[in-house]
């Protein structure tokens, strides 16, 4: 069995909540480990959402954010699609653990997305997607 | 989500009530900086209601930490769940915290 959903919602933080307790709610129905459910899949998301309302489409409050949830008993695969031109992933990707980084306030977002999840995927869809797959690890 | 704000003794107690992320970070920020504007020098943020921290709420934790030290203040960090201490270990900011398992163990050590 899986579960496919597809959310749309405005470029607004403030639904960043929302889109999260729904993908929780679809891991929790297919009892994926707590520390998942509470850790790896709320913050990846989180970060994707709030990258894609703030940098991908720069805060403009007409566009919109599309969220793809695709889960299964052994793998969640979410897509999270906005109106920007995307950035370089790489690029922009910093070691907030280094010396000279931890003191930071900003530069931790990419790099929690590569560590709480298995895979982080981006490409171009008439929009800017990043997908990212999270094996069930009980 | 929402923070309650309470005196312990001359301890500023922050509860941490929801998530902690990119939409209310700045209103935790603001209080915390008034309460410092107000010449309260010893912070304690407890999270023992906190449900998840985004890169936004770590960002503020150290942002305030920087601030509160250069006033010639303190402030530390209770109750982080198993899944908050992975996140800061992560990050590797709990080496940058003096973060105690409780409250009352925090209020202790001060």
């Amino acid at each position: 069995m899986h579960i496919a959903l597809e959310l749309e919602i405005p470029s607004d933080i403030r639904y960043i909540e929302r889109v999260v307790e729904v993908v929780k709610q679809q891991c929790a129905q297919f009892a994926y480990p707590q520390r998942q459910c509470c850790l790896n899949i709320p913050v990846a998301l989180s970060e994707a959402l709030s990258n894609a309302i703030l940098r991908g489409n720069g805060e403009r409050l007409d566009a919109h954010v599309q969220v793809k949830i695709d889960v299964t008993q052994d793998r969640l695969i979410l897509e999270v699609l906005d109106e920007g031109g995307g950035f370089d992933f790489e690029e922009c990707l910093t070691d907030p653990t280094e010396p000279g980084n931890i003191e930071r306030e900003d530069g931790r977002g990419l790099f929690l997305m590569t560590r709480l999840m298995d895979r982080i995927e981006r490409f171009s869809n008439q929009g800017n997607v990043v997908r990212m797959t999270l094996k069930r690890h009980d | 989500m929402s923070f309650a704000i309470k005196k312990q003794g001359e301890i500023v107690v922050v509860d941490v009530e929801g998530q902690l992320i990119v939409g209310n970070r700045q209103e935790l920020k603001q209080r915390v900086l008034d309460e410092l504007e107000k010449g309260e020098r010893k912070f304690l943020i407890d999270f023992s209601q906190t449900g998840y921290i985004d890169s936004s709420g770590l960002g503020v934790l150290v942002s305030l930490s920087k601030k509160i030290r250069e006033q010639g203040g303190e402030l530390r960090l209770a109750n982080l769940n198993d899944d908050l201490k992975t996140l800061f270990e992560l990050t590797k900011l709990d080496t940058l915290f003096q973060i105690s398992d409780t409250k009352e163990r925090a209020l202790e050590t001060f």
